[in-house]
């Protein structure tokens, strides 16, 4: 293969030291980035949370203005989708497919660096907005024209235009890679049908994320058309309809909260069958039920506009499609606990973890089915009964289904195990802080809470259930306090975990923990679903547990590192301050952007002579 | 026994290249994407309050000129790629820089285009017709040339010793795909922006 | 969308080897493509794609037809977008999986798009 001898340093072998995370394209650390990153950023948004807890605490406080309250609950959401939830399902996305269908790494070793690099700037984008002029004010669904210029002529939603479309780019790139690496790195053997149900959620979601990315991209660059270049597109002077950003963001939207929790299911249906010691009930139907919420869930977004005025029609075809949708979620759950039924269970924390999230899921559902009626939403609708559904969904289930896998997988990815008592702990507060917080905003609601106000008048008969619900937040605060002590207690003094601690079901466990750098020594032959479980169980020994043995994987060669990646991130980091700020910075960007573009297309995939790490 | 080396083209479960797939997932999102601009374009239609409107400004024996040239360039894209396939080095470079010219000649239509238009009073800030016309066709717009740039650098590449063969003829596909499918857009908006602009607001 | 995740579906696993459909022995890459156009074809298809252009020209300075172009229109320009893709972008030689692929893209985006056209016309 033709190279050109670049005027730039040399690629790097080494795999060492600060510069080795730098430059690594390998799945697992990319994974390991990932969730670091998320999981701090996750515990800024819960900061941002408890600010607004602190504030509504009592009546008529006076902690926060009500400019910074709107700042708080706009960062708050979209920290916590954008930078909390969706990088926290990539950790487990980076970390496990390759593993789950045997194979070596991902599709694209260096555009999954890039997406992580892209993913880490466009959050420093928008977290850093607090110290540079504000953060953006306007909710995380940024309804225009409140989010227009003449409205919010500040620099706030300048970021969270620019800040989301990085992080746009990122997830694209993202969920491409996951979709080829799924359809064309399976172990031999490995059909569609059987592989693990995480794999199959990440396949499903990726491809909802690459159909609904697009559109709030559209979103976002005609409402920087407007602020940026005068444009029109909600400027209602002009005779534009703010009702369209309504429609573009919730067709983005709504297949958006199906990205959240698909991956958390996958978990989910990871983690019950290896504590009930039975394969996952009606795998084929659970299959499909993920498949049909992917595609049904294009179906429903203007349940989140019931109250706007479309009119009869368009919200009773609406509200019985989202009715609809919850028959595929309702036969997950009833699969769920027929994989628990007549299994001989284990209450791991992991286990407790995702036996809650069964339970607060089913929770959050029944609060989301009860605003798929739309005159019943006509009242819910932006008061706390919506934020407790959201909640229910997003923390009861999401949230809970990643700490569930975080128990499950740390013993892989570290050999340790996090402590299992500590977890408890770290289980119950979280458990009861979450149903502390969140289950009496069904009755705030109900009882004509709005959302979004930063404070409220004493007698409405609000003052009760806001306290209770404040507490809970600290509660829950100090249940993530006591998992981080277990993170840092673990990583040092955990107890040592081999290959397949669990007696779990999937390939991942056939290798040790952690993987060497080349995850298999020797790429499995699948029979059949489960196959780690098949071989031990059933008497297939094509699955090779590796042993870990000295020589063991010798002559494996992986792609090596890279600095072009993150390069080309940067180039978009610059651009997308220089287009806040001086359009030549943006020109700068653009230029550093084609230089890591043109560079990473000369470099080849793979070293002619790698050294050996 | 354990040496399954990285090799340029390993086995995949398809036998399909990974980039290959890549580019189609990828052109199935930009559906969506240049769907939005459209459906934005057309929920607005008819909706300016003040002019210039699509009757004042489009000049349809111009747009079809620019159409004309931006459908024979995806013919010598094609050319271009059949030659490299057959081993015809030359040939692929002379049709692959044809497209480039052709590729260029289109935005020199646009940029002709949207000049006049200013002339005539239409800017992206006049009215939504402004701003929806000149965001979806500079996008389109943009797409073009950031493939003129790709084709480009293939065909100076192409000079370097080995740098493209008939073997690698993989790269130039997928940049074929690309070129392809941003005409198939300009197919949609020369009618559903341009032909349709004739009525005042369906 | 939905056929593309069943595409190497419905092997039930009494099976007890590897299923040679999806596994492809080592270093080996088949060739996908049974057919090629030759540049004959691309020329015609070039010419097809002109001439439908100027029955658009046509049709649009027709003065009768009122709003009735607009079917009209729209089928012509489906017929070009349909050449393009099945002979220029190869779809038509290839595997059905690039197909699915696209046409599921494409199908999810002119449903949602005509979606949100009728919502404003409600």
């Amino acid at each position: 293969m033709a190279t050109f001898a670049l005027p730039v340093p040399k690629r790097p072998v080494s795999c060492t030291g600060v510069w080795g995370w730098i430059t690594t394209i390998d799945h697992k650390r990319i994974g390991a980035l990932y969730g670091i990153t998320a999981f701090i950023l996750f515990v800024s948004g819960g900061i941002e949370a408890l600010f607004m807890r602190a504030q509504l605490m009592r009546p008529e406080m006076a902690l926060v203005s009500p400019e910074v309250f709107n700042q708080l609950f706009t960062m708050h959401a979209t920290t916590m989708i954008f930078l909390g939830v969706m990088p926290l399902s990539a950790a487990f996305f980076n970390y496990l497919v390759p593993l789950q269908i045997g194979a070596r790494d991902v599709a694209f070793p260096r555009l999954n660096a890039f997406s992580y690099w892209t993913f880490l700037f466009g959050a420093l984008i928008l977290k850093l907005s607090w110290f540079l002029g504000g953060a953006p004010n306007a909710g995380w669904f940024g309804y225009a024209p409140l989010t227009g210029l003449q409205a919010n002529p500040g620099v706030g939603i300048d970021f969270w235009v620019v800040g989301l479309q990085v992080l746009a780019v990122a997830s694209l790139a993202a969920s491409l890679n996951f979709i080829i690496t799924i359809i064309n790195m399976r172990a031999p053997g490995m059909t569609l049908m059987r592989m693990p149900m995480f794999t199959w959620m990440t396949l499903v979601t990726s491809f909802l994320l690459i159909l609904a990315f697009p559109v709030i991209t559209i979103a976002l660059l005609e409402l920087m058309m407007d602020r940026f270049y005068g444009m029109n597109f909600f400027v209602p002077a002009a005779g534009a309809n703010p009702v369209l950003w309504q429609h573009l963001f919730w067709i983005f939207g709504h297949p958006e909260v199906y990205i959240l929790i698909l991956p958390a299911m996958g978990i989910v249906s990871e983690i019950l069958p290896t504590f009930s010691r039975k394969p996952l009930f009606g795998y084929p139907v659970v299959v499909l039920s993920g498949v049909l919420i992917g595609f049904m869930g294009w179906m429903v977004w203007s349940h989140h506009m019931f109250t706007v005025g479309l009119g009869p029609v368009a919200n009773s075809v609406f509200a019985i499609t989202t009715m609809a949708i919850a028959v595929p979620t309702g036969v997950k759950i009833f699969n769920w606990i027929g994989t628990m039924w007549g299994g001989s269970i284990r209450f791991s924390t992991a286990m407790l973890y995702a036996i809650g999230f069964i339970a607060l899921f089913i929770i959050g559902g029944l609060s989301g089915v009860m605003h798929s009626s739309a005159p019943s939403d006509a009242q819910q609708q932006d008061t706390y009964f919506i934020v407790a559904h959201i909640h229910y969904v997003l923390f009861g289930g999401a949230i809970m289904a990643i700490f569930g896998g975080i128990y499950y997988w740390f013993p892989k990815m570290t050999g340790k195990f996090l402590n299992e008592k500590l977890g408890f702990w770290n289980f119950i507060f979280v458990f009861g802080g979450t149903n502390i917080t969140f289950f009496p905003m069904h009755f705030l609601g109900l009882d004509g809470m709005p959302r979004r106000i930063y404070t409220y008048a004493e007698g409405m008969g609000w003052d009760f259930w806001n306290l209770v619900s404040s507490v809970g937040s600290f509660t829950l605060a100090f249940g993530v306090l006591i998992f981080i002590v277990n993170f840092f207690y673990s990583l040092i003094k955990g107890k040592q975990a081999g290959a397949d601690p669990w007696d779990a079901r999937t390939l991942e466990w056939s290798i040790p923990s952690p993987p060497p750098e080349y995850n298999f020594a020797q790429i499995p032959v699948v029979h059949g679903r489960d196959p780690l479980w098949e071989q031990k169980h059933g008497g297939h020994h094509t699955v090779p547990v590796a042993g870990g043995s000295v020589g063991e994987g010798h002559g494996i060669h992986m792609p090596q590192p890279s600095y072009w990646p993150i390069f080309t991130s940067i180039g978009l980091l610059v651009g997308a301050y220089g287009l806040i700020f001086a359009w030549p910075v943006a020109v700068l960007g653009g230029a550093i952007l084609m230089i890591g573009i043109y560079a990473w297309s000369l470099e080849p995939v793979n070293e002619p002579d790698p050294a050996h790490h | 026994m354990a040496a399954a080396h990285a090799e340029e083209h390993p086995a995949t479960t398809t036998g399909l290249d990974h980039r290959k797939l890549l580019i189609w997932a990828f052109l199935a999102s930009d559906c969506m994407f240049f769907g939005a601009l459209i459906a934005t374009y057309l929920v607005y239609y008819g909706k300016s309050l003040v002019g210039p409107y699509p009757q004042d400004v489009f000049d349809i024996p111009v747009t079809s000129v620019s159409t004309f040239v931006l459908l024979m360039s995806s013919m010598s894209m094609v050319l271009s790629y059949s030659a490299l396939r057959r081993g015809n080095i030359k040939a692929f470079r002379i049709w692959l820089l044809s497209t480039c010219i052709l590729g260029a000649t289109f935005i020199g239509f646009q940029v002709f285009e949207f000049n006049d238009f200013v002339q005539h009073g239409l800017t992206p800030r006049t009215n939504l017709f402004g701003s929806t016309f000149f965001t979806l066709t500079g996008t389109h717009g943009a797409h073009v040339t950031l493939g003129i740039i790709w084709l480009l650098s293939m065909f100076f590449y192409s000079f370097k010793k080995g740098g493209i063969t008939p073997a690698k003829h993989l790269e130039l596909d997928i940049a074929a795909l690309y070129w392809h499918f941003v005409d198939i857009v300009w197919i949609v908006i020369f009618t559903v922006v341009y032909l349709f602009g004739v009525f005042e607001g369906f | 969308m939905a056929d593309t995740k069943k595409s190497h579906a419905g092997h039930n696993d009494a099976g007890a080897h590897a299923d040679r459909s999806d596994f492809v022995a080592a270093g080996h890459t088949p060739h996908v493509e049974a057919h090629h156009p030759t540049a004959a074809t691309y020329i015609k298809v070039a010419m097809t794609l002109v001439a439908i252009t100027m029955v658009e020209l046509l049709v649009f300075y027709v003065e009768g037809l009122g709003k009735g172009i607009i079917p009209v229109l729209l089928v012509l320009s489906s017929i070009k977008f349909a050449l393009v893709i099945m002979f220029y972008m190869h779809l038509k030689y290839d595997t059905r999986l690039f197909s699915m692929l696209f046409l599921g893209g494409l199908a999810l985006a002119i449903s949602v798009y005509i979606a949100l056209l009728a919502l404003f016309y409600l």
